[in-house]
Parts: C-alpha cells; sequence; structure tokens
C-alpha cells in the first residue's frame, strides 16, 4: 500500500512538471508574459554591461560583457517571439507554458549578478558571479567533460549491475520459499547499512578502484530493488496464478509472464529509490578513491579554492542526474502503458 | 449487434435435450464426484466445508450448484478444477482421476481476472500460449473473440472494457482452448442485472453450440433454472447436497414459463426461503 502511494507521489511530481501551474491563456495575437520576460532580460543586460563591477583586490571578472550580451540576445528574441504571436510556431509554443518562469529567471540572476559583481557584498572567493561559470565552461570545458563521461560510465556500470542483482535476487525470495528463507534474514540485517560504509573495506579487498566503486554503488541499488521487486511478486494476486494454472501454464510461464509483469509497478518503484542511492554513493566514492569523476572534480576545485568550478560542477552534476531521473520516467511510462488511462509512446 | 448474431444462431438448434447433438469431435467431459469431504485448514483447528459429496455430470450436460453463500460451492469447482486436492473422496473426469489442473476443464471466475498489462487479444490467448500453440493457431484467438462479439476490442487494454465486456474477454479466454468441461464460478455476479439476463443468454447459446459441459455455481435462483439441465440445492456449511431439480425445459427457455415459476418455488423451499413468496 506505501509503496504504491511513494509510485504515485513520483508519478504526479513527474507529470506535474514545474510549469503545470501556469497554462497558456491561448495562443492569440501578441504574447504579453514574452514581453515581460523579454524586458527583464533586457534589465539584466544593462546592468550587468553599464553597473562596472566592484574592484576586489584582482584583475576584473572576465566575461562580464559576454554575459551582459547574452542576456540582451535572450531579450532580443523574447520581443520577435511575442509581437510574432502565433506565427511563431513550435518554439513559442513551447515557452509559453514557462513564461513565469522566463521573467523569474533574470530577476533572480540579476539579484545574485548586483550581489556579488556589482555591490560585492557576499564574500569572494566564495561566491562567484554568474559569468564566472561561463569563464570555468569555456576555459575548462575539457576536464569538466571528462570528468562527466567518467561519472556517467561508472554509475551506469554499478547501476545496471545492482539493478539486476536486485531484481533477480528479490524475484528469486518472492517466489521460492526455501530462498526466502536464507535471503531474507541477510538482507534484512546488511541491506539497511549505507554503501558508503563499506567504502574502506571495498577499497581495500577489490583489485581496483574502479571495481570498488561499481560494487558500492550497485550495492546501494540493489536493496531497494530487491526489497520492491520481492514485496511486487509476493502480492501478485492470487487469482492471476490460478487462472494461468487451469490454463496449462508451467511454473516458468508463471514466473515470467505472471509473476513479474504484475510485480513491475513495484519493480520501478526500486529503482527509483535505487538511482537515487547510487549518486550518492557515485559521489562519495570519486571523492574518496576514484581519481575521476564530477566528484573527484568537486574536491579537486575545493582543494584549490576555485569556487567557480564547484558551482560550474555542481550544475553539471544536476543537469546529469535529472536526465538520468528523466530517461527512467521515460522508459517507465513505455514499459507501464498498460496502467494508464490512455496508451502514450 | 451481439445479440443479433446471437439470436441468429439460436435458431437451428431448439432441441430439449442438449447431451444428445455435441460435435463428435468436442464432446464434453463426463464428471464422476464420488463422496467428496473437504476440511480447511485454519489457525485454530479445521472448518468443514464439503460433507460427502457425490455427484455426476453428463457429458454435455450443464448442470447448477445452487446454495446458500459460502456454503462450500467454489470450494467444490476448485476441487472439480484441480486447484487443490480433495480431503477425501475423488473425482474424475472421463473415468481418469483428477489430480492437477488441465486445460480441459477451464474455470471462469466471479471476477475477469484479466491481466491488466495485457491487451485483450493477448489475454485470450493466454492459454495457447501456455501450451505453446499460439504460433499455429493464432486463428482460433480471432475466432473466439468474434464468438464473444469483441473483435473490435482486440488492441484495447482490460481497464478500458465495461464490467460485461471483460467477462465476455473471461469467456472467449475459456473457449478458445476447446474444453471439455467449462466451470462456471458465480461468473455473473458481479454484472448488472440487464447485462446478466443478456449474458445469460449468451452462454446458453454458446453451450449449445460448443457441446461442453457446464458446472455452475451462482445462488441466482432464476440463473440455475433458466440455464442448466440440472439444479443441486446445497445446503449450508458444511454443503451437503439437499435436492436435486431436472429442469425439463426446451432452450431457449422463457423467463415468463410458469413451469420456471414452479420450479422457482421448489427451489426456494429447498433453500428454506419459501415464506416470503
Amino acid at each position: 500500500m506505501t509503496t504504491s502511494t511513494t509510485n504515485d507521489v513520483l508519478l504526479r511530481a513527474h507529470q506535474a512538471g514545474l510549469f503545470d501551474g501556469v497554462r497558456a491563456s491561448g495562443i492569440v495575437g501578441i504574447w504579453r508574459t514574452g514581453l515581460l520576460a523579454a524586458a527583464t532580460w533586457l534589465l539584466l543586460g544593462l546592468i550587468t554591461l553599464r553597473w562596472p563591477n566592484k574592484e576586489v583586490g584582482f584583475s576584473d571578472w572576465a566575461f562580464t560583457d559576454e554575459f551582459g550580451y547574452a542576456a540582451v540576445a535572450v531579450a532580443v528574441l523574447l520581443t520577435a517571439l511575442a509581437v510574432a504571436g502565433d506565427r511563431a510556431g513550435r518554439v513559442a509554443q513551447l515557452l509559453r507554458p514557462a513564461g513565469q518562469w522566463l521573467v523569474a529567471a533574470p530577476l533572480l540572476l540579476g539579484v545574485w549578478e548586483i550581489l556579488t559583481a556589482k555591490l560585492g557584498v557576499l564574500p569572494t572567493p566564495f561566491f562567484a558571479p554568474p559569468q564566472s561559470l561561463i569563464e570555468v565552461y569555456s576555459e575548462d570545458w575539457r576536464r569538466l567533460g571528462i570528468s562527466t563521461g567518467y561519472s556517467l560510465r561508472l554509475l551506469v556500470h554499478g547501476f545496471a549491475a545492482g539493478g539486476l542483482v536486485g531484481f533477480l535476487v528479490g524475484a528469486t525470495i518472492g517466489w521460492s520459499r526455501v530462498a526466502g528463507y536464507w535471503v531474507h534474514p541477510v538482507l534484512r540485517f546488511l541491506g539497511p547499512v549505507p554503501a558508503s560504509a563499506l567504502l574502506p573495506l571495498a577499497f581495500f579487498f577489490a583489485p581496483s578502484s574502479y571495481a570498488a566503486a561499481v560494487f558500492l554503488i550497485a550495492l546501494a541499488t540493489s536493496f531497494p530493488v530487491a526489497v520492491l521487486t520481492w514485496s511486487g511478486v509476493a502480492s501478485v494476486n492470487k487469482s492471476y496464478y490460478d487462472v494461468a494454472r487451469t490454463l496449462g501454464a508451467s511454473e516458468w510461464f508463471l514466473i515470467l509472464r505472471v509473476a513479474i509483469p504484475a510485480a513491475l509497478p513495484q519493480v520501478f518503484v526500486g529503482l527509483f529509490m535505487g538511482l537515487g542511492a547510487a549518486f550518492s554513493v557515485l559521489v562519495t566514492a570519486e571523492m574518496m578513491g576514484v581519481k575521476a569523476g564530477l566528484g573527484w572534480y568537486l574536491q579537486w576545485a575545493q582543494g584549490w579554492a576555485a569556487y567557480s568550478n564547484m558551482y560550474a560542477a555542481l550544475i553539471v552534476m544536476a543537469i546529469l542526474c535529472s536526465s538520468l531521473i528523466t530517461l527512467l520516467f521515460k522508459v517507465r511510462d513505455r514499459a507501464l502503458s498498460w496502467q494508464k488511462g490512455t496508451v502514450k509512446w | 449487434m451481439v445479440n443479433a448474431t446471437l439470436e441468429s444462431k439460436h435458431q437451428p438448434q431448439q432441441q430439449p435435450q442438449q447431451q444428445q447433438e455435441p460435435s463428435p469431435d468436442k464432446a464434453g467431459a463426463r464428471i464422476d464426484i464420488e463422496h467428496v469431504s473437504h476440511w480447511f485448514k485454519l489457525p485454530n483447528g479445521v472448518l468443514q466445508v464439503l460433507d460427502d459429496i457425490s455427484l455426476t455430470v453428463e457429458p454435455g450436460e450443464f448442470v447448477a450448484l445452487l446454495g446458500p453463500s459460502g456454503c462450500g460451492k467454489s470450494t467444490l469447482l476448485r476441487l472439480v478444477a484441480g486447484l487443490e486436492p480433495a480431503t477425501t473422496g475423488q473425482i474424475s473426469q472421463n473415468a481418469e482421476k483428477i489430480t492437477r489442473p488441465d486445460p480441459s476443464r477451464i474455470v471462469v471466475f466471479q471476477d475477469p481476472t484479466l491481466y491488466p498489462w495485457r491487451k485483450v487479444w493477448d489475454n485470450v490467448a493466454l492459454g495457447l500460449q501456455a501450451r505453446g500453440l499460439l504460433k499455429e493457431q493464432r486463428q482460433r484467438v480471432d475466432d473466439a473473440l468474434a464468438l464473444v462479439g469483441l473483435s473490435e476490442f482486440a488492441d484495447a487494454f482490460p481497464h478500458q472494457l465495461s464490467g460485461g465486456m471483460a467477462q465476455r474477454v473471461a469467456l472467449a479466454r475459456a473457449l478458445v482452448n476447446d474444453p471439455q468441461l467449462l466451470v462456471l464460478d458465480e461468473p455473473l455476479g458481479k454484472l448488472d442485472s440487464l447485462t446478466r439476463l443478456q449474458m445469460q443468454s449468451e452462454l446458453v447459446s454458446l453451450w449449445q453450440r460448443n457441446g461442453f459441459s457446464a458446472l455452475l455455481v451462482t445462488h441466482d435462483v432464476e440463473e440455475a433454472l433458466f440455464l442448466a439441465n440440472r439444479v443441486i440445492v446445497f445446503s449450508d456449511r458444511p454443503a451437503r447436497i439437499r435436492a436435486e431439480i431436472k429442469v425439463d425445459l426446451p432452450y431457449p427457455r422463457h423467463r415468463g414459463d410458469p413451469r420456471l415459476a414452479e420450479l422457482r418455488h421448489e427451489a426456494l423451499r429447498h433453500l428454506g426461503l419459501d415464506a416470503s413468496w
């Protein structure tokens, strides 16, 4: 019962999205919110360009002008879209629901810009202005890119292994009484241990720090997947089995064609929880022993007091994690299309 | 539309005794239930649900089991289907002991129990798929869907169907296997009364056309009398056979038939409910 509620919450959070509360008010004529957004972006651009940066004891912030011009460019683009109205086509259709965010974003960026570069209220180097992120991306993109690649590879290996093992373990103990007797207590005792607690041990035993990290991520993923697969298989409506048995189904048919499809919604809840756990172990492992990846980059940046690099890496990490969650949702929507009122692909 | 096709198929087959004219390749099964008693294991002891039941279903015969709810009728069906072994006594099909489920005896439950992740077509195909026959016999699935008038819904998911449609899919899923015995566990119990009347007529015509034997559990007296050759009245738990009513009327029957009213009175008397009638 509780797990299906979790499922619902996840689903709703997904479907609601960020912009659900804001409905486009009919796609006709001039887009007023678009004009307002253009004005705020223009304001951001002017503040950045016209208001001189405060001297902070070293050479001026690079990319200040570029940041300002970019804001002005956004303003021009939005004005064009807003005036074009329904002739603007699909781009406008996609942007319209996000209209209020397009107004709010430059205001937030403006406050950030003023507090850091313009007034210097927030202490440097811990707080860097927005243009410093542009600097990091344009100068350190290679290292950031490689780090992202390493993180992604490690995550995919660990998550795939953990998801598979967790699924098999869960299905086995859900189906077989004997397996349940032996595996269940072990799962109950060891499963809740945070995988990062085993970090020193894993680095000591594993042949390489990479292997150790894969193992830990897999461990963190497999626990929720195993528990939820198990509960999914165990809670399958018994009459599904009766029907299949009277129709001549073998035991394998019951497992593969009845138990597992019926348990799949629960399995996906487990995969979501596992993915969250995997992110956290990934970063910890990269900080502690694996000398690559975004976790390592974060720590390296902090070691050099390169806080702009740290913010830049955090943003990359946010994009990476939320993209992976979105991807998992897409897979789930496809696999469970039978669950919904309408079939959607 | 369903009604129209079924009406037209009623015409050539209005013989009173169905079991004399089943098509030769699809003969119904003979079921012998001999001195069956059954107990449930409960945490605090055992509970007897069946008490010395003996009953024979002739090939092609339609037998209804009528009794108060919770008396053990459905348990008897599970034993006949082979889903559970009887505690004592023996059940056999064509003189062969029933020990496990077999696709020659298909159960239709009160809930359609369609698999929600399979489309209607795939639900009907389940039995053939389970036995590895689907590749050669895909046509049979289409035929079964046509038989219950749901060809257009082959690609729908179960949650898109109404209760009556879902139960018709369940019937198609049973019939696609050409069962010798159709075990019906209150299959119409959850349908609204109009759909129920319509499905009763459909059941009769499916049974007449296919020649299987049928064993129906119901607590609807009219339904039992409208459908069956013979109605067995059960007592309260533990279930014992209290009476047997032969319904000697030709098919299709008419609900207003005065003979049905007489039989209904008789059935209610056996159930101890005739005072209100």
